[in-house]
């Protein structure tokens, strides 16, 4: 914290300053999928016409295009979400054995407490697993600095490096001094060095024997590096912290001593052992898996750590003083309102048939899974990004060919979804894959894809037009429809379904956070409305029940979709008269 | 409590309130200022999936230096909230002494009547009387903000700021 000069010129967000830090050590192409909490780190590189920046179908071909750029010479990152390097692991954990040429860094933005994911997994433990060096700034201002940090710990020690942020981090603004200028570190040349970069069994060897090698060098700097702060205060208490969860210690305990693993992999043990030397009792504190503490304990250093219930959810300065004084985490209620569709949104059409149809419905991950929820309840699986249609193929083999359906966003479907329809095809699977194409990456908050035909600064570029792919793919029939056409969807999903084919659906309206057009506002009259409920059926927050029983439309949330007007058996819907 | 009182301490505001209501601009817009009054600013926020009406909630919190993005439990200073049915969800979180800022609400529904998208600035204002940060830090920070109708969110501004004194 002290060692970073504070000006206060620019409020910045964690991942805005990844941006701002990368673009000032002078890296030149970051490639990402968009996902909470990872997604502005690209959007703000977008704005830099200096640097080539991308979005990437899915987080291995980020990863991989990165690393081709570090190959061709110039500094490189990637960037994604905890469970996108899942997707990224493989050429993770054998690019740790190649090393890099120029710069390459690997910024992962973990989720504790699931504010947007499907998991809590904490990617601290993929730093021993791939055997790279790990850093973990604790706000913005280190998130500056640590991302031109882990480029020189790249090229030094020739080694992908794994930069962590959380949900805290990245979405915490700090006010902080910022550098325009851009310092160019030298283009490296692109060597053919096939020892080092073809990685068959008779190169890999060696290079393994070089990664361990590099590990123990690593161990070295991490006893050494600033990174990792040491702080002496009251000598009664002392904490080992890394990430925000080090504010929070220091925000609860101002006065006591604390040791901040900046850098928490490789271990620099015999820091710590002096520090565990200097303080009466120890503490470590740590957000998600006991990563420091299981560390600690296998060295025999005495040290208070946490119970099994703080391996989940995030912690903050209360959790801090609960942790020490050795309490359970309690559990509270959810307090917060659950997310629901747009009003106006395209899906919600779509789920209504699909609910009516009565069919089980493989889903993936996007705005759509809120079609799992009650009311609309039309929803069945959600897992990870392209998993519908896979589902939807095993279902079907396995339920002596009961249909179902799998539904997949468009941006999804670009991810990983088309391997499953190809996959799909070829082993004969019958029934409907359901794309819901609104042409966004809605989720995220908006972001555009192949699909979209635009790129990141926003130019245009090719259009994937996801008709002739599906129909490449091998799929019997491919049918284009607008959701909003009620009748007609429900035919079309009933004709498809009835026949003995794998036919594809592609439900296309446009997003109504991209596309804002609004039709006049509608409302209930009163007389005519038979309190039925229908209307309710579709979950829209426009539409509200009031304690009275009444059923009202929020004027100001409506933007005139006319779903409900479908809905309704009494005409007591209709368009506010201005 | 009045704005000498709050320098001694890093300050606390939480603004919350539904997506779309102008929460998070409410609170960059105070973060904003703060740093332009040559605070140490940091501004949490939780928006994973606000866009889809969901609850929102931001803490600001500026002094000489400021360690936590997070407060500890129960030390708001001031807050701000722009729904009265989300009201309940966190009043708890105000602090002793605390200002809570919810009796303005109705006054400010009253005083943007139909042009709803000023509820946030006229509370702003308000808050803004309530806050160590000087009036021509706000509207510097109003003026890096907000690219539409400036002229007439001053004015929203100051009328809230008027009513806060």
């Amino acid at each position: 914290m002290n060692s970073i000069p504070k000006k206060k010129s620019a409020l910045l967000s964690g991942n805005e300053a990844i941006a701002w830090g990368a673009r000032a050590c002078g890296v030149c192409f970051a490639s990402a999928y968009p996902g909470t909490p990872s997604t502005e780190i690209l959007e703000t590189l977008g704005t830099f016409p200096e640097l080539e920046a991308q979005w990437a179908v899915n987080e291995k071909v980020a990863y991989e295009a990165a690393f081709g750029a570090s190959l061709g010479g110039r500094r490189a990152f990637v960037a994604c979400k905890q469970v996108g390097l899942n997707l990224a692991m493989d050429p993770l954990m054998t690019t740790a054995y190649s090393g890099v040429n120029a710069g390459f860094v690997v910024v992962v933005a973990d989720d504790p407490g699931m504010f947007s994911s499907q998991n809590e997994q904490d990617t601290r433990r993929v730093a021993p697993y791939a055997k790279v060096p790990l850093l973990e700034p604790s706000s913005p201002s280190e998130a500056y600095y640590f991302i031109q940090e882990a480029f020189k710990i790249s090229e030094k020690y020739d080694t992908p490096v794994l930069l962590r942020l959380t949900t805290r981090v990245s979405h915490t603004k700090e006010s902080f001094e910022v550098c325009s200028a851009r310092n160019l570190v030298a283009d490296r040349a692109l060597e053919r060095n096939p020892k080092k970069y073809v990685m068959i069994p008779g190169h890999a060897r060696p290079r393994h024997l070089e990664l361990e090698r590099r590990l123990l060098a690593l161990k070295e700097f991490s006893e050494n590096t600033a990174l990792n702060r040491l702080e002496i205060n009251d000598r009664k208490m002392g904490f080992i912290v890394s990430g925000v969860s080090a504010l929070y210690a220091k925000e609860v305990y101002p006065q006591a001593s604390f040791l901040t693993l900046g850098m928490s992999f490789p271990f620099p043990l015999k820091k710590v052992k002096a520090f565990a030397r200097r303080v009466k009792k120890l503490y470590v504190i740590e957000e998600l898996e006991p990563f420091l503490e299981e560390k600690l304990k296998q060295e025999k250093i005495p040290v208070t750590g946490k119970k099994p219930s703080w391996f989940c959810g995030e912690l903050s300065p209360q959790a801090v003083k609960e942790i020490v004084a050795l309490k359970e985490r309690q559990i509270q209620a959810q307090k917060a309102r659950r997310p629901v569709l747009c009003p106006g949104c395209p899906h919600r059409p779509a789920f209504y048939v699909l609910k009516k149809a009565g069919v089980f419905v493989a889903g993936d991950i996007g705005c759509y899974t809120l079609g799992a929820l009650e009311p609309l309840a039309a929803l069945h699986t959600q897992t990870c990004m392209g998993s519908s249609i896979p589902f939807f193929e095993g279902i079907n083999k396995m339920q002596n060919g009961q249909k179902a359906v799998a539904v997949i966003g468009d941006s999804t479907f670009i991810h990983t979804g088309i391997n499953g329809l190809i996959s799909a095809v070829y082993n004969g699977a019958k029934g409907v894959v359901m794309i819901m194409d609104n042409a966004i990456t809605a989720m995220t908050g908006g972001q555009q894809n192949p699909g979209s035909g635009i790129t990141l600064q926003g130019k245009l570029t090719k259009k994937l037009s996801l008709e002739k792919i599906c129909l490449a793919a091998g799929a019997d029939n491919v049918d284009v429809i607008d959701p909003y056409d009620l009748e007609g969807l429900q035919k079309l999903l009933k004709s498809r379904l009835a026949e003995e084919s794998l036919s594809v659906i592609i439900v296309r309206s446009a997003c109504k956070m991209i596309d804002r057009s609004a039709k006049p506002a509608l409302s209930i009259d009163l007389k005519k409305c038979k309190k039925c409920r229908q209307c309710l059926v579709i979950d829209c927050p426009a539409i509200i029940e009031s304690a009275s029983g009444a059923i009202k439309i929020n004027e100001n949330l409506c933007v005139g979709c006319g779903l409900c007007v479908k809905l309704c058996k009494f005409n007591a819907i209709c368009a506010v008269k201005k | 409590m009045k704005p000498d009182k709050l320098e001694q301490k890093v300050t606390n505001v939480l603004f919350y309130g539904l997506g779309g209501q102008g929460v998070l601009t409410a609170a960059e817009i105070c973060a904003q200022a703060a740093m332009i009054d040559g605070y140490h600013v940091k501004k949490s926020e939780i928006k994973g999936m606000s866009q889809r009406g969901g609850s929102v909630e931001s803490y600001v919190r500026f002094g000489a230096q400021v360690y936590s993005p997070l407060p500890l439990e129960k030390d708001i200073d001031v807050m701000l909230c722009l729904d009265t049915e989300e009201y309940p969800r966190l009043k708890q979180e105000l602090g002793f002494g605390g200002v809570d800022l919810i009796s303005y609400l109705e006054k400010a529904h009253n005083a943007v009547s139909s042009k709803k998208i000023f509820l946030n600035i006229y509370l702003l204002g308000v808050l803004s009387a309530y806050l160590p940060i000087k009036e021509a830090s706000w509207l510097e920070a109003l003026s890096r903000k907000l690219k539409k109708d400036l002229p007439e969110n001053k004015i929203i501004f100051l009328r809230g700021r008027q009513e806060g004194r």
